[in-house]
């Protein structure tokens, strides 16, 4: 699969739920339709939960990646759900 | 990038969550500017909700001071208040709750020659009734059709209590519905009658419920439509309400041009 360069990025490893989602949400707020976001996420509840609420407000989450320390790497493109 | 603190995040997750708030809709909440007129019953809940929503200045208007007797249902005072000055006290409320309000005072009653300056003094963009005499609704009324601001009407009565919001040039006004005053004594005031202290929490904060849609931009305001509940029975009902073209104050041939100081008997003129 062909990566391209993220748009924006941005590092949730450092917070609980539910402010894992509210980061990404705003951090995707800021971009428009079609560009990427970049999000490094850690294990357990960041990443069951993450991907699932941001395909729920109509964001394509491109790709899911597993890092070497456990952590994982999403990249996510902003949809257009009002 | 986004005005939100690392705190503000967390403080509003619960909000920014939400599909139809998200950041954006956040920023939208704590740059609006909502005057509260009357901290009882109803501006008290309102005032305390809109406050914890993050509601970036709130204006409170109330001449009076606090009572023990208004400790049952007005819920921004404390034991520790009576005898302060109602504005100061919800002020204390609010700063003790939430860091990011700007909290304006006005310790004054709004009469026709300072209700207009109170309403453009921070530009406020939406007006919550929360006075308990027909001379101030009549007054918050028209001051919001000549001033062209949204409000929030509501009342409460023993167990009973309704709302409806006035939009300008979207739905009926207050004067629209109910024309003008009752002859005097023909309704009585909280304090003839009594009101369970719940009520005010109720439709005040369905009146808080009815800003932060208007802030927000979102949802069905009750224009066009007063709410009333009664808490015997657990019955809501949306009453349809037309806009009256015939108006005195808001339709096409306006007949009332200036704001009226309507009477009232004095130990009526307090606050719900």
């Amino acid at each position: 699969m062909s990566r391209k360069q993220a748009d924006a990025a941005i590092d949730i490893t450092d917070v609980v739920c539910p402010i894992t989602f509210v980061k990404v949400k705003v951090a995707l707020e800021e971009l428009e339709d079609g560009q990427t976001l970049a999000v490094h996420l850690n294990d357990g509840e960041p990443i069951q939960n993450v991907p699932r609420s941001l395909k729920d407000e109509g964001h394509k989450v491109l790709s899911v990646d597993k890092n070497e320390d456990g952590t994982f790497s999403l990249l996510v493109e902003k949809g257009g759900l009002a | 990038m986004s005005s939100l603190t690392n705190e503000q995040l967390e403080r509003y997750s619960r909000h920014i969550i939400l599909q139809q708030v998200g950041g954006k809709g956040q920023e939208k909440i704590l740059g609006s500017k909502v005057l509260v007129i009357g901290t009882g019953g109803l501006g008290a809940p309102a005032a305390m909700y809109l406050a914890a929503a993050g509601v970036g200045t709130i204006g409170l208007v109330d001449f009076d001071v606090v009572d023990l007797s208004n400790l049952q249902r007005q819920i921004i005072h404390q034991t520790a208040d009576v005898g302060k000055p109602k504005v100061d006290s919800g002020r204390e409320t609010i700063e003790a709750m939430n860091p990011d309000v700007d909290v304006h005072t006005y310790h004054e009653m709004v009469t026709s020659a300072n209700i207009r300056d109170i309403i453009r003094d921070q530009d406020y963009d939406f007006i919550i009734d929360g006075t308990d005499n027909f001379p101030a609704k009549f007054l918050i009324n028209d001051a919001c059709v000549f001033e062209k601001k949204p409000f929030v009407h509501a009342g409460i009565l023993r167990f009973s209590g309704q709302l409806m919001t006035y939009v300008p040039g979207k739905g009926p006004c207050y004067r629209c519905v109910f024309k003008t005053m009752p002859p005097k004594d023909a309704v009585p005031t909280c304090r003839q009658a009594g009101v369970l202290g719940v009520m005010g929490g109720v439709i005040g904060t369905l009146q808080a419920t009815e800003a932060l849609k208007y802030i927000l931009g979102v949802g069905e305001l009750l224009t066009g439509y007063l709410l009333t509940y009664d808490a015997l029975t657990m019955k809501f009902r949306k009453v349809k309400i037309p806009r009256d073209p015939h108006c005195a104050i808001c339709g096409e041939h306006p007949t009332i041009t200036e704001l009226i100081d309507y009477e009232q008997p004095a130990c009526d003129l307090r606050k719900a």
